[in-house]
């Protein structure tokens, strides 16, 4: 430590202030990102409006933006995207809650070395690298196998649902995990005196005590899945249309996106500016489920 | 009331005596928990398998050391290796005094306000933001509106933004698990808030602070999606100079080639995601080093 006089009696030095002052300054960087973020996706898609009638948009069932007659409905990309999500919840969640009980509730010290590795590796790879084994493994050697090429292509909402399921389910995994073990011993003793045997205890005691972290990781999980681009742009393919038939193939609305970035569709174009406009679309989709999602644990949560 | 009373002999509904079956059912569930860890396992193996068969073949020095080039037998990816190795310099130097002071704040200075309780949610909320949003931010303040153009440093500052409630995140966790006694004991030699926390308290925490850069600037290195947005294009043969000029990095040029169908495509598209990985790895070898080295004085 310096050996700086100190006096009792003297206020707080200048530098104090100052470093506190810098030390708000970045905190408040995150304010300001979301500021950013809701102001540049306001004003381009407004502008995008100016050309194009929201209600058409919102409610329009065909979505060309590269072919003539161009058409700017949403809701064939929206449900593309609800279609990968929901495969992907179809796959996560009970991949994600069945580990977590393994780790809350079953798992010795031995076997938990080995089931947190798995659950970090699968969250920390990349997630273009579960589109490049959608479409060279999952989709040619699995899947087309199973349900026969002529129902099934290599790009199909399936086979990007499935990878985005693996990829969500870390997530699941480690915040039910979390809500599990806060349920206090007590509560699984006095089950246990009572006469229950374990998956009873899980099933009665510690899955209902934690059912608020547990639902707000399945629609964390949910809005991940809603957002995630790189795995799904290689695995679900071009075609945008309107379907709830998980074979076909589509286009969700990251996969748009990139789309029209990774292409030489110029700047000021009718095509670049719609962009803007899904990208709100995405934007306030996941942004509401993590709202929900923290509205969920705070209502339902119970306090021990 | 008395044992064996009407009450307890209706409830024999509920508890059902049958333990036979009802440890079966248990013991299928427990089955059913290590499967899904099967599954997991099993597809982790199979991806790797994947990646490795397809793109070893592939790897050499040439392919290392070479750029790119249309026919994938001479291409090479060096400049989008140098790009993400820049970009990941970059960002982790960004995100560090930001990121850290950040959490500083939050956790040692943040009284427990409105405005404050706003900050700590907001950067929970940019956590959940789909990273190809933060693209389209990058591209509209740093390309557009600030004139760096599709250059290294929009990529990384973009990147930086991305990053930020993640280690903003995990330091909040790093100093929170700093005891108080810690802190207390700082005051009680007259310590001031500021040399508190810059001699007590940060060199407690640094180990767990150091592990979430590292692992956060792991995960920019694997990042490809914002990146799109912010031009990085999949044929760049020349070395990228951060302030200037078209740069790529390793994410991107892996997607560009996965896009074709051609097998040739495909196994250097897998060569790249080797490379990717074995970065990844030897990141997260290095936060496991630093944060052993940095916690060897700790104790309490």
């Amino acid at each position: 430590m310096s050996a700086q006089p100190m006096s009792l009696t003297r206020r707080r030095p200048m530098s104090e202030q100052v470093i506190e002052r810098l030390l708000f300054l970045a905190a408040a960087v995150g304010v300001v990102t979301t500021a950013g973020i809701i102001l540049v996706l306001a004003f381009q898609t407004l502008e995008f409006f100016a050309e194009v009638n929201p209600i058409s948009f919102f409610t329009g069932t065909v979505w060309s933006a590269s072919i003539a007659p161009y058409t700017f409905g949403v809701l064939p990309l929206v449900s593309g995207t609800l279609l990968v999500a929901t495969t992907a919840m179809v796959i996560g969640v009970p991949l994600g809650l069945l580990s977590a009980i393994l780790l809350a509730e079953y798992a010795s010290p031995r076997v938990r070395t080995v089931v947190k590795p798995i659950l970090e590796t699968i969250a920390g790879i990349p997630t273009i690298v579960l589109g490049f084994f959608a479409i060279n493994f999952l989709a040619p050697q699995i899947l087309q196998p199973i349900l026969g090429k002529q129902n099934i292509g290599i790009f199909s909402a399936l086979s990007g649902g499935i990878v985005v399921g693996v990829l969500v389910t870390p997530l699941i995994a480690s915040i039910s995990e979390d809500a599990m073990r806060a349920v206090p011993r007590g509560l699984r003793e006095g089950a246990y005196a009572m006469g229950a045997t374990k998956f009873e205890v899980v099933r009665k005691i510690v899955f209902p005590a934690a059912i608020s972290g547990i639902m707000a990781s399945i629609i964390l999980a949910m809005s991940r899945a809603i957002g995630e681009t790189m795995a799904v742009v290689l695995a679900v393919g071009t075609q945008p249309q309107l379907t709830f038939d998980p074979t076909e193939s589509i286009q969700t609305m990251t996969a748009f996106i990139v789309q029209i970035s990774a292409g030489d569709t110029p700047q000021g174009s009718i095509q670049f500016k719609s962009l803007f406009a899904v990208a709100a679309t995405l934007f306030s989709m996941t942004f509401a489920l993590n709202l929900i999602s923290g509205w969920v644990v705070r209502k339902f949560r119970t306090a021990y | 009331m008395a044992l064996g009373s009407p009450a307890a002999t209706t409830s024999a509904g509920r508890f059902e005596p049958a333990l036979m079956r009802r440890k079966l059912v248990g013991t299928l569930f427990y089955g059913a928990c290590l499967a899904a860890i099967g599954i997991l396992l099993l597809t982790l193996i199979l991806l790797l398998v994947q990646v490795l068969t397809r793109g070893l073949p592939w790897l050499d020095v040439q392919f290392l050391t070479g750029v790119p080039s249309r026919r994938p037998v001479d291409t090479g990816i060096l400049p989008a290796l140098v790009g993400s190795l820049e970009i990941a310099l970059i960002v982790g130097l960004l995100s560090f005094p930001v990121g850290v002071a950040a959490a500083i704040y939050l956790t040692e200075y943040a009284r427990d306000s409105r405005v404050n309780r706003l900050l700590q949610t907001n950067i929970s909320n940019l956590a959940g933001v789909p990273s190809i949003i933060y693209g389209i931010l990058g591209l509209a303040v740093f390309v557009r509106l600030l004139g760096f153009g599709t250059t290294v440093i929009s990529a990384a500052l973009t990147l930086t933004l991305l990053i930020l409630p993640v280690i903003i995140i995990a330091s909040i966790e790093a100093f929170k698990a700093v005891p108080n006694a810690q802190r207390e004991g700082a005051y009680a030699l007259g310590a001031t808030r500021w040399q508190m926390v810059r001699q007590s308290v940060f060199p407690a925490a640094a180990p767990g602070v150091m592990t979430g850069i590292i692992l956060a600037m792991a995960r920019a290195i694997g990042e490809a999606a914002p990146l799109l947005l912010i031009g990085a294009a999949g044929f760049v043969t020349f070395l990228p100079n951060p302030v200037s000029g078209n740069y790529s990095v390793l994410p991107v040029i892996a997607y560009n080639w996965a896009k074709r169908p051609q097998d040739d495509f495909q196994g250097i598209s897998g060569a790249t995601i080797i490379v990717i990985l074995l970065m990844m790895l030897v990141l997260n070898g290095l936060a496991l080093i630093v944060r052993a080295r940095l916690s060897r004085h700790i104790q309490w």
